[in-house]
């Protein structure tokens, strides 16, 4: 059940396999309360996440998306993460100039042990999200 | 724009290359054309003025054999794009390099003349006169041209063999460069997403951006076209057809030389290096880096540092 509004918004993740989602598998095992808003995917590293798939996302009818890796200089791959960076902060910076909200996209590094870590982030983003509520989609009226 | 010049460099030229991309007579006197040619004989046939707005280098790619080609300032940068990405060999390209002050868009004369049929078109000085059957019209070249020519950098090509000019000096600010982004910027949340439904809205998906763009390079693997992974569907909507232009630009992040085929080409008028330069300008804010101005760079988002000066970590609230 959420705990930060009433109604479940769509939330997609892309978690790379070695940290992010092993920190999302901690705090399961920890049992930390989380709000069920999020879809997670799993990919093998966050330098697999194309911005456009963030893009594709956000088009397609989610309401946010967040991207974990690894910490800079603990990417499994070694430095799959530093690539990850520059193209997300690129996206991060283009996507209000197409009139999506910023707030909708966030990417962070967690690692497997900190279950912690994830659900604050985690809880964090969802509230984000339901503060800004769903996004509205384009006015299909307008295509021919 | 020196015609005799260029006619006399690609003559010299004809013998060590297999064909010679320039600009030819289009099908009236106010279009120029791509022309083709692999005969010394021809060279009489090609033009050299201010209607030769296209750029040529993307031909470069699809040629097999040694090619000359002739270059404006803002085409030798998709040149030193297509090198340094390893997409067209040095050793198989013999540059023209034109010196050039600003091209006309066809586009916009037509729009000032009211689409009527162009019987004539002549350069006086700094004007382009328009003979239509209602009449003559003079239109100053700073109001028909292209808007990369009004705040142009590199009015002298970057890289070249032959140079048929005397070089030439910016004379535009280096600040105006990406004004038209700014303004868009500075509007709110709300009219920004307006502006681009409106935009994009009007996209008839002809693709004719894409296949006009030299730096389109996926040619027939295009994920706009593969139905696995299916990236987008034929439906006819304003989010499908954002998808295709946020497709162009994200795949050209870094890469995009600015030199404006994707809106010469596009048949409704929508601004699309629009989106391309936002990136650029971002990617010029965050690593400094200006996209086809040195052969030896690597594209910033096929590299990183350990340590990114300007990155800095997003905190959630």
């Amino acid at each position: 059940m959420p705990d930060v509004g009433e109604r479940e918004l769509r939330i997609v993740g892309f978690l790379c396999n070695w940290c992010s989602y092993g920190g999302a598998d901690t705090a399961g095992v920890g049992r930390f309360k989380q709000p069920t808003d999020l879809r997670i995917i799993r990919v093998p590293c966050s330098g697999r996440v194309d911005p456009l798939f963030v893009v594709k996302a956000l088009l397609s009818g989610a309401d946010g998306v967040l991207v974990s890796g690894c910490h800079p200089r603990d990417c499994h791959y070694s430095d799959g993460n530093f690539y990850a960076r520059r193209r997300l902060e690129m996206l991060k910076r283009f996507l209000p100039f197409i009139g999506l909200d910023e707030r909708r996209f966030h990417y962070t590094w967690i690692s497997a042990s900190e279950g912690q870590r994830w659900q604050q982030t985690v809880t964090a983003f969802t509230r984000q999200i339901h503060e800004l509520g769903p996004l509205a989609r384009a006015e299909e009226a307008l295509s021919l | 724009m020196n015609a005799k010049k260029m006619k006399e460099a690609l003559r010299e030229a004809l013998p060590s290359v297999d064909v010679v991309i320039a600009y030819g007579p289009g099908f009236d006197p106010l279009h120029a054309e791509p022309c083709f040619i692999k005969d010394a004989g021809r060279v009489d046939d090609l033009i050299l003025n201010p209607l030769c707005e296209h750029n040529l280098a993307g031909y470069l790619t699809s040629q097999k054999g040694r090619t000359a080609v002739v270059v404006k300032g803002c085409d030798s940068r998709t040149v030193v794009q297509l090198l340094q990405e390893g997409l067209v060999e040095r050793e198989k390209v013999h540059l023209i390099g034109v010196p050039c002050r600003g091209v006309v868009s066809a586009k916009k004369v037509m729009a000032a003349i009211g689409h009527e049929k162009v019987l004539s078109a002549v350069f006086e000085a700094d004007s382009l006169v328009v003979t239509t059957g209602s009449g003559e019209k003079r239109l100053p070249l700073m109001e028909v041209c292209p808007d990369k020519c009004r705040s142009c950098q590199y009015p002298t090509p970057l890289i070249y063999d032959v140079l048929v000019d005397e070089p030439l000096a910016a004379d535009k600010p280096p600040e105006s460069v990406y004004e038209d982004v700014e303004v868009l910027e500075a509007a709110s949340l709300e009219e920004r997403k307006a502006y681009w439904e409106k935009e994009t809205g009007r996209c008839i998906r002809c693709y004719a951006c894409r296949n006009a763009c030299p730096l389109c390079v996926c040619q027939d693997s295009c994920i706009a076209e593969t139905r696995d992974p299916h990236w987008m569907s034929q439906k006819s909507t304003v989010s499908e057809k954002m998808m295709f232009h946020l497709i162009h630009a994200l795949h050209l992040a870094g890469r995009c030389t600015e030199c404006g085929e994707c809106e010469r080409a596009c048949p409704m008028g929508i601004p699309l290096a629009k989106l391309k330069r936002k990136i650029n300008k971002d990617l010029k804010d965050l690593f400094g880096y200006v996209p086809g101005t040195s052969p030896e760079d690597r594209p910033p988002l096929s590299t990183f540092r350990v340590d990114e000066e300007r990155i800095e970590e997003h905190k959630l609230p």
